[in-house]
């Protein structure tokens, strides 16, 4: 399934803990770079986003999906998450953020099907549930 | 018809409201195009876009657009957005 192996070996974290929201979308970026998707230069892109406007990517009740265009720094197609226990405040009205995605793309026109595949699955009743309950990687990887 | 569907990008989140918007469009039996666009195209003064989808984050930064600005809270809530683009086109 494309989605499942869109998420690299270091893609998924639980248990991740961050004072701010910026630290958040830092640290599920931080698995895209540590599963060599982008390169660090991908994240400097993400926080201008933020930084330019506000936490519009906080897409959903507790859910962000941290991104920017695709660029030269990014390497291929891919996903992480991190899942935050206590949630983060982002300032958003969807607060508070357990689950920050990262996603990035090297073209604009590949990922879509990616992305459609992803907004199925998250349309799925019962799924963010899941999610937000999953205390083992393991528990994430059957549900992709 | 035409609806755009936007995010900052115009390539992440719009397209995941484009995907959604889709499905309830296709359910509800409304025939309509969605486009997933970057909130400078939203901007554009001849946007041909009849409605435009966002997140409510964005919704200030539309204010005064032609289209009709609909706020999505939970773009994966088929049920939200079956609702409001309902109420928008009914």
């Amino acid at each position: 399934m494309p989605l499942a192996s869109a998420f690299g070996p270091n893609s998924i974290s639980l248990h991740s803990q961050a004072t701010s929201f910026h630290e958040a979308v830092t640290f599920a970026v931080g698995n895209l770079i540590a599963d060599q998707a982008v390169t660090p230069d991908y994240l400097v892109d993400v926080i201008a986003n933020l930084e330019s406007l506000g936490p519009y990517f906080v897409v959903a009740p507790g859910i962000a999906i941290a991104h920017a265009k695709p660029s030269e720094f990014v390497l291929r197609n891919a996903w992480a998450l991190a899942k935050f226990d206590q949630g983060v405040r982002s300032g958003s009205h969807n607060d508070p953020v357990q689950l920050v995605f990262a996603f990035c793309a090297t073209d604009s026109s590949s990922h879509l099907e990616l992305l459609a595949e992803f907004a199925n699955w998250m349309a799925t009743p019962g799924l963010v549930n899941s999610l937000q309950n999953a205390s083992a990687e393991s528990v994430i990887r059957n549900l992709l | 018809m035409k609806i755009y569907a936007v995010c900052g990008a115009g390539i992440g989140t719009s397209v995941l409201l484009k995907s959604n918007a889709d499905r309830v469009l296709q359910d509800l039996g409304i025939e309509a195009e969605v486009q997933a666009v970057s909130i400078e195209q939203a901007l554009e003064d001849q946007s041909p876009a009849q409605i435009v989808l966002a997140t409510e984050e964005l919704v200030g930064k539309l204010a005064g657009i032609r289209s009709e600005v609909v706020p999505v809270r939970n773009i994966f809530d088929l049920q939200e957005l079956t609702e409001k683009l309902q109420a928008s086109l009914g």
